[in-house]
């Protein structure tokens, strides 16, 4: 005896709804973990750059007053992740004597890829050890053929009490044109 | 046993797999240029074995990874031998990959029907240096810390989603422990697991389409097993005894220093493999960089990839096989000039002796009695006298003073030196110096200073030279005693040992044959302060910290002090700083005891 089929619905139509729930369903259950691990992997995307703020690096008895820069941390408080340190390195400026007293600071960072760049006394100018971009004492590029897509980024100096010297710390995006911060 | 396997084989067909597998037929024979294949798949199975070991023991974050790769290094059980193996085989499978492509493209073997096979090998070639680009970090060892810093700002160029990309895989703005979360993550879970996939398609359709024999055929068809299971053996083997070699050699793999993100490191550079890169990229001035970092390595991956439709014309094999020729010679060419760049450049060498140095000191104060504090490595150095205190002094103090006629760290500044080397400072050796006639308006020591004119320069230079032969004996017993006040370490047993010597050398210090007390004060004899430097603790620690701190105190040189700042009241430098310039000018350090 032929089995008699188990509901009046045509056999196409029933073999849609079937496909179609799982092809539902299925899609559901496999879409939830992934969407839950997306959020947690582009969450760095929410952290946004944060403004300087102006931390005292130096004294100015410290620059040297024949006007050459010299390399000073910026201490203040690091934040990493789950932890806040405070008072610790979080990277470092070049300060110079210029000709009024007044002073001029580099972030110490190469715009071109990031490294530290060196003053080079002997030459009297920056040079960054990875790449070979080269700038002049105000910053610019030296050399045409740097690699670097702009000068070194200055920072606002603020002397106060007379004799001590704020800098308003600030990181910027590297390798284009414009001075963007991080 | 037969019974058992074959209630298996019922169950799980395996028999007829395993011959599958093994009888798999090698069209012309077996032949060594088939081996590379294996050669990858064994390289990729040690990969995985010596990675897993090494989870047991690594920490994802910025206060352990470099910790915990330390402990493995030199603490573990074989961990330097695990690390070296790991790190070899990643370099030999960089190679093999290279040599397996450059035979399937010679052979002929991406065209049709091979082309997904052939693609799917382009991926995991790119895999594979997405775990070497991920797992160079992972250390957080400077070297590691700043290549990779150099990367990501490089990937950050890519138009459109470059920042948004840096910020993803860097876990943020800047590096920290979720930059090493996310690098631990893909190289050990995501790209790993990549790959895995990609080998199964791989070896999937390379079984599918069987072997591209190498014609003429030398012998006839014959089975994978045994011959050319062998030979694969024998290579695999081959490229063990290479891997063991370079181990054996360079003693496992290198660990530099832990990364400090404010510490510069001018030696950074990529691994050798990537250096064609990096040189490229010295090419291309301001703003075009995306030309060397991106635009034309992408060309060259998509003519790469388009090789199995060039192939069908009638030159296309011959263009490609030229094509990847020249592609090799260029990055072998550039690679070149990379390292003869670096070999001829002074800077690079200093730099890479100063990572050495610091890589090594770090380890040393890692193995001290006082081990590592929680805040991570990166403290170790930045509180070691012998680490800071030649930077310190270079930064601070050589524009005037000397140390062993350098710098500090080896350079010298631009001046001539205009106050006394300070090497050996307030040893016997160096107050002789100072004491001597010959010597005391030499640059050496007061010559180039104002002090030259003054009191002590005049003594030395009339009284001292006049001194009868009793008197100069009872000048090196008072210098004895008064190198004794500064406790060196360097001096230690021999304080000790002449004990009496330096008892009738304070006795002659204070006596009026010499006539130090008419100017200095020692202990309860001489004159008030001002008049010279308190000889009381001359050069120890506790007199030394105070004279950087403010030479123009009554107790030093007072309103005849030259030109040297007072550090620690104008704030020049912290105390901390002081503490550690005098340390390292005073020789104490941290040094293990020699077994």
């Amino acid at each position: 005896m032929e089995p008699k089929p188990i509901t009046s619905l045509p056999p196409d139509r029933r073999d849609f709804i079937t496909k179609a729930a799982a092809i539902a369903i299925g899609g559901a259950i496999a879409v939830v973990p992934p969407l839950a691990g997306l959020a947690v992997f582009v969450d760095p995307l929410r952290r946004k750059s944060e403004a300087g703020s102006a931390v005292l690096v130096a004294t100015l008895g410290a620059i040297p007053e024949n006007g050459e820069p010299r390399k000073f941390p910026v201490l203040a408080t690091k934040i990493d992740a789950w932890n806040r340190t405070p008072h610790v390195p979080v990277g470092a400026v070049y300060l110079q004597r210029l000709k009024d007293n007044q002073i001029r600071a580099f972030n110490v960072v190469c715009p071109h890829a990031g490294c530290f760049v060196d003053f080079r006394p002997t030459k009297g100018h920056y040079h960054c050890p990875c790449h070979d971009s080269s700038f002049s004492l105000d910053g610019q590029i030296l050399d045409p053929k740097s690699p670097s897509p702009r000068g070194l980024d200055d920072l606002p100096v603020e002397i106060r009490q007379g004799s001590e010297v704020w800098v308003t710390f600030q990181n910027f995006r590297a390798g284009v044109h414009e001075k963007i911060p991080v | 046993m037969k019974p058992a396997l074959d209630w298996l084989d019922q169950r799980t067909g395996y028999k007829k797999l395993l011959h599958e597998t093994l009888f798999e037929n090698v069209p012309g024979g077996a032949r060594w240029r088939y081996v590379w294949g294996s050669t990858l798949a064994f390289c990729f199975t040690i990969q995985v074995i010596t990675g897993l070991a090494l989870w047991l023991a690594y920490s994802p974050s910025s206060q352990t990874a470099w910790e915990s790769v330390y402990f493995i290094q030199h603490e573990m059980w074989g961990g330097w031998f695990l690390r070296g193996l790991h790190h070899f085989t990643a370099q030999a499978m960089t190679v093999l990959l290279v040599i397996h492509l450059m035979q399937v493209v010679i052979d002929g073997a991406y065209k049709a029907p091979r082309e997904l096979n052939f693609w799917s090998g382009i991926v995991l070639l790119l895999l594979t240096l997405g775990l070497s680009l991920t797992g160079y970090l992972l250390p957080w060892d400077q070297k590691g810390f700043w290549a990779t810093k150099v990367a990501t700002n490089i990937a950050a160029i890519t138009p459109f989603i470059g920042p948004a990309l840096q910020k993803v895989v860097v876990g943020g703005n800047d590096y920290g422990h979720h930059t090493l979360t996310r690098f631990f993550a893909l190289h050990a879970g995501f790209i790993p697991g990549a790959i895995i996939a990609f080998i199964g398609v791989h070896i999937y359709l390379f079984r599918r389409h069987g072997i591209t024999p190498k014609e003429p055929r030398r012998r006839p068809d014959a089975a994978f097993w045994p011959d050319q299971v062998l030979r694969d053996a024998v290579a695999c083997l081959a490229v063990l005894l290479v891997v063991l070699f370079l181990i054996f050699r360079f003693h496992g793999a290198e660990l530099g220093a832990p990364a400090d993100p404010s510490e510069q490191f001018s030696a950074a550079r990529p691994e050798w493999y990537f250096l064609f890169l990096f040189e490229l990229l010295k090419y291309f001035p301001g703003g075009t960089e995306i030309w060397g970092a991106i635009v034309i390595p992408g060309i060259l991956m998509g003519i790469l990839a388009a090789m199995p439709f060039v192939g069908n014309w009638k030159l296309g094999h011959r263009f490609n096989v030229t094509f990847l020729w020249a592609m090799l010679v260029g990055i072998g060419a550039l690679t070149f000039l990379a390292l003869k760049a670096d070999r001829g450049n002074p800077d690079y060498h200093a730099a890479v002796l100063a990572a050495e140095r610091d890589a090594h000191r770090a380890v040393l104060l890692a193995q001290s009695p006082e081990g590592i504090p929680p805040t991570g490595a990166v403290t170790l150095l930045r509180q070691d006298a012998f680490t800071q205190g030649p930077k310190l002094f270079a930064k601070n103090c050589a524009s005037c003073h000397r140390y062993d006629g350098h710098d500090g760290v080896g350079g010298q500044p631009k001046d001539a030196p205009s106050a006394a080397d300070l090497k050996g400072f307030a040893s016997r050796e160096w107050l002789t110096g100072l004491l001597d006639p010959a010597k005391i308006t030499t640059p050496h020591y007061f010559g180039g200073s104002k002090l030259q004119g003054g009191k002590m320069a005049k003594f030395v230079k009339d009284d001292v030279a006049a001194f009868s032969a009793e008197a100069k004996t009872d000048l090196a017993k008072a210098l004895t005693a008064l190198s004794a006040e500064a406790r060196l370490k360097t001096q230690h047993a021999a304080d000790q040992r002449d004990a009496s010597l330096i008892q009738s050398g304070t006795k002659a210090l204070i006596g009026t044959t010499l006539g130090c007390m008419d100017c200095h004060k020692f202990h309860d004899s001489g004159e008030e302060l001002g008049s010279a430097p308190d000889l009381t603790g001359y050069g120890s620690r506790e007199w030394l910290i105070d004279f950087i701190h403010n030479p123009e105190h009554p107790r030093f040189y007072g309103s005849r002090n030259d030109r040297m700042p007072a550090f620690g009241v104008e704030k020049q430098l912290t105390t901390q700083e002081i503490g550690l310039i005098t340390d390292w000018l005073r020789g104490e350090w941290y040094e293990p005891k020699k077994l």
